[in-house]
């Protein structure tokens, strides 16, 4: 099947738009992705049609709104290939995913006991940790990137032990978009019983992922990276260790049973979703998806495969231009730099062509310290892109650089 | 000068460009006219924290005015800080506490100045004024 892009830029209408009088060039989708009109449109929807809390009116309303709810929930389990339903916790993203794990772990986790991280990680998912072992005395690892930014696994090897409890790490890198190795990093860690937390954020968008298949413990991911509102994300987790965990924030839905002596949890997912939720983020969440399946993950997977391809190679044909992270395994991004200038001035100029990118550091210093660098350029395809856009793109660094020259 | 005729000087300059790539142009030609930065002055003390761009000012009290010197890594940053300094070096803490700082606005360049770009431009401003009302003390 042909992936008609131009049919689907029809989609979002915030592609018309025009930036300093240019039509607006959108390459700065790893940090949100852009809305099609569905779901868009689903929002208001819920808005005119039958907004309501859900879980606790017995009135048609509720019942209408709890039932959208729940059946979103449902699209999210058969997406991402979860056994249960319950196994899916709505969050408002991956950072307060991320914290319900590292705190519901804070009784089963004690001094002499590890949690490795790896180094290609974005601060969100660095400090969580850092509260986490300074509470239980527990040791932070750091897995070792190599040359060209991706992860030590030998080094890994050398870091995993029995004491190993928690390992934690993103699927892709939002800063170089570099795909790590997790299937192999998993089955090494469950040979020590160590369990593991996958951070989908930058992955879901661009390939399916089975989490049963992966046999990963915990993973996570974020509706607005995914065609979906902000505000919402989810949180699997296998069903035994949610059971097992304490939830950390407390509220109405998340308990069964409360006297001012002691108060019963619900049973999952609702024991993690204290108050009230984000009820339309999350159905359009569902909404979200639906529009991407219909697109097809394979077809946007090939399509976004030859846009980088042709975007790197595009790039490279620039004099002094550095691309970090340039491996063989990644996706979707592009993090340069030109040799002799800074990344704020080129996206400052880049946006005065109307072309989006983001630049800094990303939230990723460590990453920036490894290639001794303050930040870089940074290109985040997606399949709303055209490879027009990338010959527009090259040539506004063209006349960038030599602005600055 | 004043304060407020180095601000007018600087609308009517910037009044005569017909589109942002002069003005860049114009900026990046700035950038060039800064006094060096001893790199000993470079330090955290100066370093005025911004996720995009570094940006290290120095301030020096002497004769009834305050000194600055500054520096940055990105050149556009560096050409709004010789505007900057144009306006501020070597002027009393009570003109400078009393300036108005429109006028980066008036001369189009609001954009780099906004919380959101996070490039240490709004800190400095907000450091200028504070060694201001330091040395307005003393």
């Amino acid at each position: 099947m042909k992936f008609d892009v131009k049919n689907i830029r029809e989609d979002f209408p915030i592609l018309k738009k025009q930036i300093n009088g240019k039509q607006l060039i959108y390459f700065d989708n790893a940090a949100t992705s852009q809305t099609p009109t569905c779901v868009i449109n689903s929002i208001s929807d819920y808005y005119n049609n039958y907004n309501s809390n859900i879980h606790r009116g017995v009135h048609s309303l509720s019942e209408e709104a709890t039932e959208a709810y729940e059946k979103a929930r449902g699209k999210i389990q058969i997406h991402f290939n979860a056994k249960h339903k319950e196994e899916i916790i709505f969050t408002s993203g991956t950072t307060h995913s991320i914290n319900i794990v590292s705190n519901g772990f804070l009784n089963l986790i004690g001094e002499g006991d590890e949690i490795i991280v790896s180094g290609l990680e974005h601060h969100s998912n660095i400090v969580p940790w850092q509260m986490m072992c300074k509470k239980t005395n527990s040791k932070l690892k750091v897995i070792p990137l190599d040359k060209n930014g991706e992860l030590d696994l030998k080094e890994f090897k050398n870091l995993v032990s029995k004491k190993t409890k928690l390992v934690f790490l993103n699927h892709v890198s939002n800063a170089l978009g570099i795909i790590n190795p997790i299937e192999e990093i998993i089955q090494i860690s469950h040979s020590y019983n160590a369990l593991v937390l996958i951070d989908g954020a930058q992955s879901a968008a661009h390939f399916k992922i089975d989490l049963q298949k992966l046999n990963v413990d915990f993973f996570t991911a974020s509706a607005h990276k995914l065609c979906g509102p902000t505000g919402v994300g989810f949180l699997y987790g296998k069903k035994e260790l949610l059971e097992k965990i304490e939830p950390f924030m407390g509220g109405g839905e998340m308990i069964s049973d409360v006297t001012f002596e002691k108060t019963t949890y619900a049973e999952i997912p609702h024991k993690f979703e204290a108050g009230t939720p984000n009820i339309s983020g999350v159905i359009a969440f569902g909404v979200a998806l639906d529009y991407m399946n219909s697109l097809g993950f394979e077809n946007i997977r090939q399509y976004e495969d030859k846009l980088l391809k042709y975007a790197t190679e595009k790039l490279k044909e620039i004099d002094g231009l550095i691309i970090y992270g340039d491996v063989k395994n990644k996706t979707s991004v592009i993090s340069f730099n030109i040799s002799g200038t800074h990344s704020y001035d080129i996206g400052s100029i880049l946006d005065k062509y109307g072309v989006a990118v983001r630049t800094g550091q990303h939230c990723a210093q460590p990453i920036m310290d490894h290639f001794d660098i303050p930040g870089t350029v940074r290109v985040s395809l997606s399949f709303i892109n055209t490879f027009e856009e990338i010959d527009i793109l090259q040539e506004a660094i063209i006349k960038a650089k030599s602005m600055l020259s | 000068m004043t304060i407020e005729n180095l601000q007018e000087n600087l609308i009517e300059d910037f009044s005569f460009f017909d589109d942002w790539t002069q003005k860049y142009e114009y900026m990046i030609e700035l950038s060039k006219t800064l006094d060096k930065m001893d790199d000993s002055l470079k330090n955290d003390e100066n370093l005025i924290k911004g996720c995009q761009s570094k940006v290290w000012l120095n301030a020096d009290f002497k004769d009834g005015k305050i000194n600055f010197i500054a520096d940055s890594e990105a050149i556009i940053t560096k050409g709004i800080i010789a505007i900057l300094l144009m306006v501020f070096n070597n002027k009393t803490p009570d003109e400078i506490i009393k300036s108005d700082v429109s006028f980066i606005e008036k001369i189009g360049l609001k954009e780099h100045l906004s919380p959101n770009r996070a490039n240490g431009l709004y800190s400095m401003i907000k450091q200028i004024k504070f060694y201001a009302i330091a040395y307005n003390k003393k």
